[in-house]
């Protein structure tokens, strides 16, 4: 299974790799390569032209200020998931990268490439929509930032342009002692996700909620930010019956049917997963159920 | 379009002219005769092509010999000590950790990583991180109890 | 006197040079001038081929030829790969062309090759070639293959069913009227795999200036692929050598002959170049030989105390597009229903159908799996409904040792009548019964459930025939500088078969286990031989080790006798040197001895003198032997999501004598983890067209290390009497018994509920699904 001849070009600099998106015809970032490569190998897609940014300036780090977690994009992933800051500020990620593929992937796999990439069963996404992230974007045309929800338009499409590199992912913060958790229903550790549930919960003294976020990947196109869930989480003490209650909203999703599994199970799942996402949420800002 | 790289492997510098589109398993068997690395699936989930980039454990599949340019690559053709086995080598022949060898490079490249990082890995550590290499023939347990002797072997040596 | 070797867990003489990167596979393989190859495949399930236009991709720089059916020698053109094992029962015995001309069958089917500088130009000169076909209805689901319908596998045929068969004995129709109780069950078992690592590969060489043809191939029987290519290349059998070198696992897949194997050599007398050509794994995927599909409907007869009166049934086998190796597989699960039992009376009508897929041939436990499964739910079944233990019904029908041997009633494949040679069934499945703590499981079952977790316990029983005929030789001979070489038709891919016949040769000639060298897989080195299939090697290669080795032993011992003047009784043999017993106590090594025996130019030898220190031996056993087991699955199942681990797994297990026991070890862990990717995992799956939908690792899931327990593994050992070793294979009992010991822990830990499984794999979607039928989810709400 050897791909169809390309080009390979090793920019420095931002300003270079945008300079050759513009340039080029039919050219593709490599960033770790640990989706595109397999997608080469099996001819699934062709290019003529791969812009390796791995040696570009500038485009990893993990940096924390002003109530904002900043990651470069060329991130990879093993640095994440190692990272005292992301478990400090954003331990969601952190819980999330356990499922992202295995070692040997995440050594090389960086978080922009996922967001690249947006198979809907991805983890860091769904991390993403969880979090309200904003994705900046640059191209010879100029920089612009997306409000993830905006940033998925489709199956494994997003609205990164032909021309354009993502070079930072910005994670507002949640106040310390948030709860939070991801499950994901894997057929096999380290597999894709067959469907999985963040959530992030505020509670305030008297057990009630201040603020919720619940997000699925594996049961649509994009992860899915489920706001009935909140909204009926809000306001309210976080107990089996609110996240009962709360899982049970899922119904309306309309995941997809693939060689792995019904559009059926996967809500089944997102359900379960629901739940049991709030209940360990529940158990880490001290208010468990 | 060829172009020429300058890949180091264990310990030794090779200069080749290579397409891009050749993966670093194929450049390591084929250009430079190292065959110890194998080939078993070429989209990166059997893990019997595992090498060491810089230290970090990669599926040399997904790689392309260009990426490798500049970088450190180590197979298990670089684990012998003076031609004898190491003491990870030795575990696994002492476990029967191995059945038709050709999952085993890859594993021996993981499990090198892993010992390195983690003197002193539980049995739940050691199946987590082997669930990112295929093995058909062994049915683990021979490599998981090769992994954990060579663990205890390797902090008696270093008196850990 | 040496350690004892025999019975010893000595660790492998392959290891050291496996584990330094020193192993040699086919892709291994370079000679100078080496061209590669890449086939290009039907994209179709069925279809008639009405033009192959090769030009565009005979005009890619760098490539040499592009081969299609007409440029093959006339003799291969038309022909079709040999059918090993016919039997009277099929009616088509259709096998493949070497390359496709008017018709295709399955996705993947080759129909023409392309010889270029890389394997990289060569597929991108196989995507160039422009094939137009006439698509036909293609048949993917066996059932509807023997429906009289429109679609036909086959244009040659006007239908779908290539044999018909009946195994059995007694009388069904009489016990089943009368039966106090009968039990009926449907049966899926979904398509599989083989997957070795290692694809298969084949590099060709011809060497004029000798007339030799090299091949090699990552074959499990390089000595009747041999004999395919001499046939199929209209070549002298002794021109050609072929070699297994190292083989990365075999599982049974790569005892086939595939037509790849003829034609990688034709194009590399054709182009007079050497060629290789290695499978990649898409291709292995759609064209190496697969198991199963298969649809069984059961029923069991028993008395009121859970006696077996009866088995009856039909069996419908998918065999694929084509019978490489007949109807063996089904014909094996046939015979396999009975196992340990007493069954009276039996019958089993089995149907072979023709679909668009790749051919099913044995894989790992070769249709035995599919018949314990069968009669393992048959018998839980019984238990269940009669309200008895499960391991209770078992004992009360198990065959007993004082019966041995015991006559089933029926023929086996190896065309004799089945007789269990020798076992003692209670006491194997006591025996694992006792180390799964069966007797405490209730406790432990409702300890779980107290705290949310729903745990079941599944046993599982076998009876397995191994060391089929017809033999496997060895030749044992001492060479001048003391080696003892053995070379042996036996070949390797990973189950220690160099380690093991060392261990016998070192015993039985007196001489260091470091001084043995094996050759194996070569047919260069020993003319006549079969290979590893249907666990055979030990048995048959051993014993013909064993009678080789004793046999050079006499020799040594004759010949040391005569030059140090003692009698023969008088000479022992220890690590290599014949030592006098009387007088100094003088010595000879046995490669001096070896010198001595090639004798003096010029002189007469010695009146009862044969020249050199060797012996071949053909072992040909009289039919097979019996090995038996007990497997007990424990389980948890996540009733949520239907997630299944297995937390204990047990193995008693008798394969006779055992020559290695961390050999013996290692091939029933890797049995049983087979056993849980047919149990739980894999699923090779076809959409209505036949177009194959699982084709890499992403999407077919073998078993990974956090899904395979360590077993907990006992040794009973039955010796057989029809080896001078006692031995019995090894190879597949691992895997025989785990799929029905996992369903039925699974069934078991969700009894509650009141369901039922009877398919494989099982996996978490249909045990949600199940659960929900059976209203599971209205109770569990309060637990999620």
């Amino acid at each position: 299974m050897k791909p169809a001849p390309f080009e390979y070009h090793a920019p420095r600099t931002i300003a270079e790799a945008t300079g050759l998106l513009a340039e080029l015809e039919n050219a593709k970032i490599l960033a770790g390569g640990q989706s595109l490569v397999p997608m080469l190998n099996f001819r699934y897609i062709s290019v003529d032209h791969l812009i390796d940014i791995a040696k570009v300036e500038g485009l990893s780090g993990i940096a924390v200020a002003n109530g904002k977690m900043r990651v470069g994009a060329m991130t990879r992933q093993r640095e994440l998931e190692f990272s005292l800051d992301v478990a400090n500020y954003c331990p969601l990620l952190t819980e999330a990268l356990r499922y992202v593929g295995h070692r040997q992937t995440r050594n090389w796999g960086t978080i922009g490439g996922s967001l690249a990439h947006a198979d809907p069963a991805a983890e860091q996404p769904t991390v993403c929509a969880a979090c309200d992230a904003v994705v900046e974007i640059v191209s010879k045309r100029g920089s612009r930032r997306v409000a993830f929800k905006e940033f998925g338009v489709g199956f494994m499409t997003t609205t990164v342009q032909p021309d354009e590199l993502i070079v930072t992912i910005e994670f507002p913060l949640w106040p310390p002692g948030h709860g939070f958790s991801f499950q994901e229903f894997e057929r096999r550790h380290g597999d894709f996700a067959i469907a999985g549930a963040a959530s992030l919960v505020e509670v305030g003294p008297d057990r009630t909620v201040r603020r919720a976020s619940v997000a699925l990947c594996g049961v649509a196109n994009t992860p899915v930010r489920v706001g009935e869930a909140e909204d009926m989480l809000v306001g309210k003490e976080l107990s089996a019956i609110t996240a009962r209650a709360a899982a049970r909203t899922t119904n309306s999703v309309e995941p997809l049917s693939d060689v792995h599994a019904s559009a059926n199970y996967r809500r089944h799942l997102a359900e379960v997963l629901t739940f049991r996402s709030l209940r360990a949420a529940a158990a880490r800002c001290g208010s468990p159920f | 379009m060829k172009r020429e790289v300058s890949i180091t492997v264990n310990g030794r510098e090779y200069r080749r002219e290579v397409e891009p589109r050749l993966t670093l398993a194929d450049f390591l068997r084929h250009d430079l005769d190292l065959t110890g690395t194998h080939v078993g699936c070429e989209h990166g989930v059997c893990g019997a092509c595992t090498v060491l980039v810089n230290g970090r454990s990669a599926r040399s599949c997904l790689l392309f010999a260009v990426q490798a340019e500049g970088n450190e690559i180590a197979t298990v053709e670089g684990l012998s000590v003076d031609g004898d086995l190491n003491a990870l080598q030795c575990a696994f022949r002492d476990n029967h950790g191995l059945q038709c060898g050709f999952c085993t490079s890859g594993i021996l490249m993981t499990l090198t990583e892993l010992l390195r990082d983690n003197p002193d890995p539980t049995e739940e550590q050691v199946r987590e991180v082997l669930t990112g290499n295929l093995c058909r023939c062994t049915g683990y347990a021979g490599i998981v109890a090769s992994a954990l002797d060579a663990a205890h072997h390797l902090r008696k040596e270093s008196g850990y | 006197m040496g350690s004892k070797l025999f019975g010893a867990r000595v660790t492998r003489l392959e290891d050291p040079s496996l584990l330094t990167g020193r192993g040699r596979y086919v892709d291994d393989v370079k000679t100078a001038g080496m061209l590669h190859a890449c086939f290009a495949r039907s994209s179709l399930a069925h279809a008639r081929i009405n033009a192959i236009d090769v030009s565009a991709a005979a005009a890619l720089r760098g490539v040499h030829a592009v081969l299609t059916a007409l440029d093959l020698p006339r003799a291969m053109r038309k022909a079709r790969m040999p059918m090993l094992v016919p039997n009277p029962s099929i009616a088509t015995s259709l096998t493949q062309h070497c390359l496709a001309q008017d018709e295709v069958c399955y996705v993947g089917q080759p129909l023409a090759v392309v010889i270029a500088d890389s394997r990289h130009i060569a597929e991108d000169a196989a995507l160039l070639v422009d094939v137009d076909y006439e698509m036909l209805p293609a048949v993917s689901d066996c059932r509807d293959a023997v429906k009289s319908s429109d679609a036909l596998a086959h244009l040659t045929l006007d239908n779908n069913i290539a044999a018909t068969f009946r195994l059995e004995c007694g009388n069904v129709e009489e016990v089943f009227s009368s039966a106090p109780h009968v039990f009926s069950e449907q049966i899926w078992q979904h398509r599989g795999g083989g997957m070795a690592l290692e694809t298969r590969a084949v590099v060709a060489v011809l060497d004029r200036a000798i007339g030799q043809l090299t091949v090699w191939s990552s074959t499990q029987t390089p000595h009747i692929a041999r004999r395919m290519l001499a046939d199929l290349l209209d070549r002298d059998l002794e021109s050609i050598r072929l070699i297994a070198p190292d083989v990365g696992g075999g599982f049974g897949p790569k005892a086939i002959f595939y037509a790849e194997e003829a034609v990688i050599p034709a194009a590399a007398l054709k182009l007079g170049r050497p060629i290789k050509w290695v499978e990649d794994r898409r291709e292995h995927f759609m064209c190496a030989t697969q198991e199963r599909d298969q649809y069984w409907n059961v029923s069991i007869a028993v008395d009121g105390e859970a006696k077996i009166l009866g088995v009856r049934g039909t069996l419908l086998h998918d065999t694929g597009a084509f019978l490489p190796w007949g109807i063996i597989m089904p014909y094996i699960a046939a015979a396999t229903v009975p196992g340990p039992y007493v069954v009276p009376n039996y019958a089993l009508d089995t149907t072979v159908a023709l679909t668009n897929k790749v051919a099913t041939t044995p894989v790992r436990g070769a249709g035995r799996p599919q018949a314990v499964f069968a009669m393992e739910r048959l018998m839980d079944r019984v238990a269940h409904e009669l309200h008895i233990d499960p391991a209770e019904v078992r004992s009360r029908n198990f065959v007993q040792p004082a019966q041995m041997p015991y006559s089933v009633g029926l023929t086996f494949r190896d065309g004799k009548p089945l007789i269990y040679d020798s076992g003692n069934y209670p006491l194997v499945q006591e025996t694992a019964l006792e180390l799964a703590d069966y007797a405490d499981f209730k406790e432990r079952k409702a300890a779980a459930r107290e705290d949310g977790r729903f745990r079941g316990i599944g046993i599982a029983n076998y009876v397995e025939g191994t060391g089929l005929g017809p033999y496997e030789g060895v030749t044992v001979r001492v060479l001048p500088n003391g080696k003892v070489s053995v070379a042996t038709g036996a070949t390797t891919q990973g189950q220690g078969t160099r380690t093991t016949l060392s261990q016998i040769v070192a015993e039985s000639v007196g001489c260091r286990i470091e001084d043995v060298q094996v050759v194996a897989g070569d047919t260069g080195a020993i003319a006549q031989g079969v290979g590893a299939f249907a666990s055979r090697q030990a048995v048959n290669a051993g014993s013909s080790a064993s009678v080789a080795g004793k046999t050079v032993r006499t020799q040594i011992v004759k010949l040391a006798a005569r030059f140090l003047g003692v009698t023969e009784d008088e000479i022992d043999l220890d690590d290599g040197v014949a030592i006098a017993k009387s007088g100094n106590r003088q010595s000879m090594t046995f490669g001096e001895l070896a010198r001595l025996a090639q004798g003096m130019p010029g002189f007469a030898m010695a009146p009862d003198q044969t020249p050199g220190l060797e012996s071949t031996a053909y072992f040909t056993p009289s039919q097979a032997s019996y090995c038996s087991g007990t497997h007990v699955a424990e389980v948890e199942v996540d009733a949520m999501t239907g997630a299944v681990k297995i937390v204990n797994y047990v193995v008693s297990h008798d394969s006779g004598t055992i020559i290695n026991p961390l050999i013996v070890d290692g091939q029933v862990q890797g049995g049983v983890a087979h056993g849980i990717g047919n149990a739980l995992f894999e699923w090779m799956k076809y959409d209505e067209n036949a177009q194959p939908v699982t084709t890499t690792f992403a999407d077919y899931l073998l078993p990974v290390a956090t899904d395979v327990p360590t077993c907990k593994i006992v040794h009973v050992e039955s010796p057989s009497p029809l080896n001078p070793l006692g031995v019995k294979g090894a190879g597949e009992g691992g895997t025989i018994p785990a799929a029905a010991a996992i369903v039925s822990a699974i069934e078991d830990a969700l009894s509650e509920f009141g369901v039922h499984f009877t398919e494989t794999p099982l996996v978490p979607e249909r045990i949600v699904d199940v659960l929900r039928e059976a209203g599971a989810y209205e109770v569990l709400e309060e637990m999620t």
